[in-house]
């Protein structure tokens, strides 16, 4: 199987968001980016089906030059070749962009594939529009959200989860699928991966090798203000032994906040 | 026109989707439009009152008998047909799991961009602009499209209902086409674990376990005050989870599902910040844990501290007799 995975580059969970008000960004200053998590069960499921079947898995990123570092580390966990998009724009919160530059990469560069796995949804833009867009560009199903798949020759069936059951799609490949938490156990890299990562070259293809002019991809979202949630101030803690705090928080629930 | 996309399942409609009717109405209302609800697959006419009655002026009917199994190419061929017909403005979904599949496939065929899972629509100085949380709500972000048709999907559970009124409007049947082979996957079979009714994302109320609870059979506790609260649901932490505690589905933050529930109680949960970027927005917190310095007391409008093996029973008690 010839399969293609889709990572980006994004601030790792456990960071402070803070924002600079004059241009509407975050401050990249003492953030630790990462991979986001929701690609790497995308890389992992990859790197199994590979194991299963054969085939190749080339790993993708759309991204500035730092992008390098989360396309080593799918190397080092076992992606056979990774390639970096250069795109200098900052996190635009456009998806529409990014399915843009990954579907006309795909014509271009890697027209003979399999399959497109994605995250459910990147860390930070939170957006869970790339995957779907790409499909619709390229003319391809889609299983979103998935937490279960199975290859059997070019038909695949996914399980997605969606609200209080799961769909069981089935579709025929090429396709696209996007990866959500359960759906495997991702891998810790080798000491091994990461040395021979280390020496592989990372080849970068600009917008104008893959035909694109920078008005074709002007983001469409225009950010007016960007700002922190408004922050919701402790409340009252119940005093007395616990018999009498669960009586007192029943009736503040009912009286006071009137939502029981 | 603002058209709305308005999702069935099992023959009703969800209530997710008249949220997203009613907002639709509001915004369409203030830029003197008229609402257009387009539904998608077979059988569909029974569902036309209630449509009517939280505001919509047409209701479009796209049948055709390849759209009963949900698919994404078959549902965004349907309503690009629809769109290409009736030039809306703005095209709203609910951001269910099925709005969040297909909206952005008909943004792509539409070739516009999309505003994802917001939490406020306003119209300023005659153009939309959309407010959506980012980096799991830690931020959030005010932005306008500057492609059109204007589209977006709605968080569910943050939208208002309108009242419903006594109305009626204009159904339309369209007969979709859909060219052969255009559905290359689509949804075989609904698998459903027994006996839960409520999704978190879509419960009025969730009660939330986490390490705190000690094991599995301790969540029986939960389902137990779930079970005395009508439209309530259990969710739980990822340590909850990952112990194997409770089911994946269940699990509220970051690489779980986001809720904004009108009471949230928390039990046994510290408060990890992928913990609150999954449940901050819920519009009343409780928490119960025996820790005081726990960071979930930060964002609680009501705390115990406590033992949660004492606390659940006594306000099992309580809720009994406040719902008799
Ligand atoms: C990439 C990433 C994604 C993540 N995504 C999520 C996510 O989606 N959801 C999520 O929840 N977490 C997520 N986490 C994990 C998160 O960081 C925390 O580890 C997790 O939320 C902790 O769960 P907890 O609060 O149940 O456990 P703990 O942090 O161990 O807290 C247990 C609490 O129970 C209290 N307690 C113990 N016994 C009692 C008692 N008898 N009575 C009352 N209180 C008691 C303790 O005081 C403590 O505060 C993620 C982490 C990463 C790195
Ligand atoms: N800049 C990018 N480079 C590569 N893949 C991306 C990029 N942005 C998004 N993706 C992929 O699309 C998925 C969903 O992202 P999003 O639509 O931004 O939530 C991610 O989990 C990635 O797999």
């Amino acid at each position: 199987m010839n399969i293609l995975v889709f990572v980006k580059r994004v601030p790792d969970t456990e960071s402070k968001i803070r924002i600079h008000h004059e241009t509407n960004t975050v401050i990249e200053e003492g953030l630790n980016f990462i991979i986001s998590s929701n690609d790497e069960y995308a890389v992992e499921e990859a790197l199994r089906l590979r194991e299963a079947k054969g085939g190749q898995v080339t790993v993708i990123s759309v991204g500035a030059e730092e992008s390098t570092t989360i396309l080593r580390k799918c190397l080092a966990m076992g992606a056979d070749e990774a390639v970096l998009i250069k795109d200098d724009l900052k996190e635009t919160y456009d998806g529409l962009r990014i399915a843009k530059m990954i579907t006309r990469a795909v014509e271009k560069k890697f027209p003979h594939f399999d399959l497109l796995l994605f995250g459910k949804q990147s860390v930070g833009a939170d957006n869970a529009q790339v995957p779907s867009m790409v499909a619709e560009m390229l003319g391809l199903p889609q299983a979103n959200v998935v937490t279960k798949l199975e290859i059997n020759g070019t038909q695949g069936t996914a399980l997605r989860e969606i609200e209080g059951a799961e769909e069981k799609v089935i579709f025929s490949l090429p396709a696209v699928v996007s990866a959500q938490k359960g759906l495997n156990e991702p891998r810790y890299e080798t000491l091994k991966g990461i040395m021979a990562a280390k020496k592989k070259i990372i080849p970068v293809m600009t917008l104008e090798e893959l035909g694109l002019r920078k008005e074709d991809v002007a983001p469409q979202v225009d950010i007016t203000k960007m700002e922190m949630p408004p922050a919701r101030q402790a409340g009252k803690i119940i005093p007395g032994p616990p018999e009498e705090a669960a009586k007192k928080l029943a009736e503040l629930l009912r009286r006071e906040a009137k939502v029981i | 026109m603002f058209l709305v996309f308005i999702e069935t399942r099992e023959g009703k409609v969800k209530k997710s989707s008249l949220e997203a009717l009613s907002e639709t109405k509001r915004r369409a209302g203030e830029l003197g439009s008229d609402v257009g609800a387009a539904l998608v697959g077979t059988g569909l006419e029974c569902l036309n009152p209630e449509i009517f009655s939280f505001g919509a002026s047409q209701i479009f009917l796209l049948e055709n008998e390849q759209l009963a199994p949900y698919s994404s190419q078959g549902y965004a061929t349907a309503l690009h047909e629809l769109v290409k017909e009736v030039n809306p403005k703005a095209i709203f979904f609910a951001a269910t799991a099925m709005g969040r599949d297909l909206a952005p496939r008909l943004a792509a065929k539409l070739g516009v961009a999309l505003a994802s899972d917001c939490t406020k629509v306003a119209v300023k100085d005659g153009k939309l602009e959309f407010t959506r949380p980012v980096y799991a709500g830690k931020a959030f972000l005010t932005l306008t499209l500057k492609s059109m048709p204007q589209i977006a999907t709605l968080r569910p559970n943050v939208f208002p209902l309108v009242e419903p009124q006594n109305a009626v409007g204009e159904v339309r049947k369209k007969e979709v086409t859909i060219p052969p082979g255009a559905i290359k996957g689509q949804v075989a079979e609904l698998l459903k674990e027994k006996g839960e009714e409520i999704d978190v994302t879509e419960a009025d109320i969730i009660v939330s376990g986490g390490r705190g609870m000690k094991g599995p059979e301790n969540f029986a506790l939960l389902k137990e005050l779930a079970a005395l609260i009508p439209r309530s649901a259990v969710g739980a932490s990822r340590s909850a989870v990952d112990s194997g505690w409770i089911g994946h589905q269940h699990q509220v933050g970051q690489t779980g599902k986001t809720v904004s529930p009108n009471l949230y109680m928390a039990f046994g949960i510290s408060g990890a910040i992928q913990h609150l970027a999954g449940m901050s927005s819920s519009k009343h917190i409780v928490a119960v844990n025996k820790d005081p310095e726990a960071p979930i007391f930060k964002v609680a409008d009501y705390g115990i501290v406590g033992d949660l093996f004492q606390v659940i029973p006594a306000l099992k008690a309580e809720l009994k007799k406040l719902f008799e």
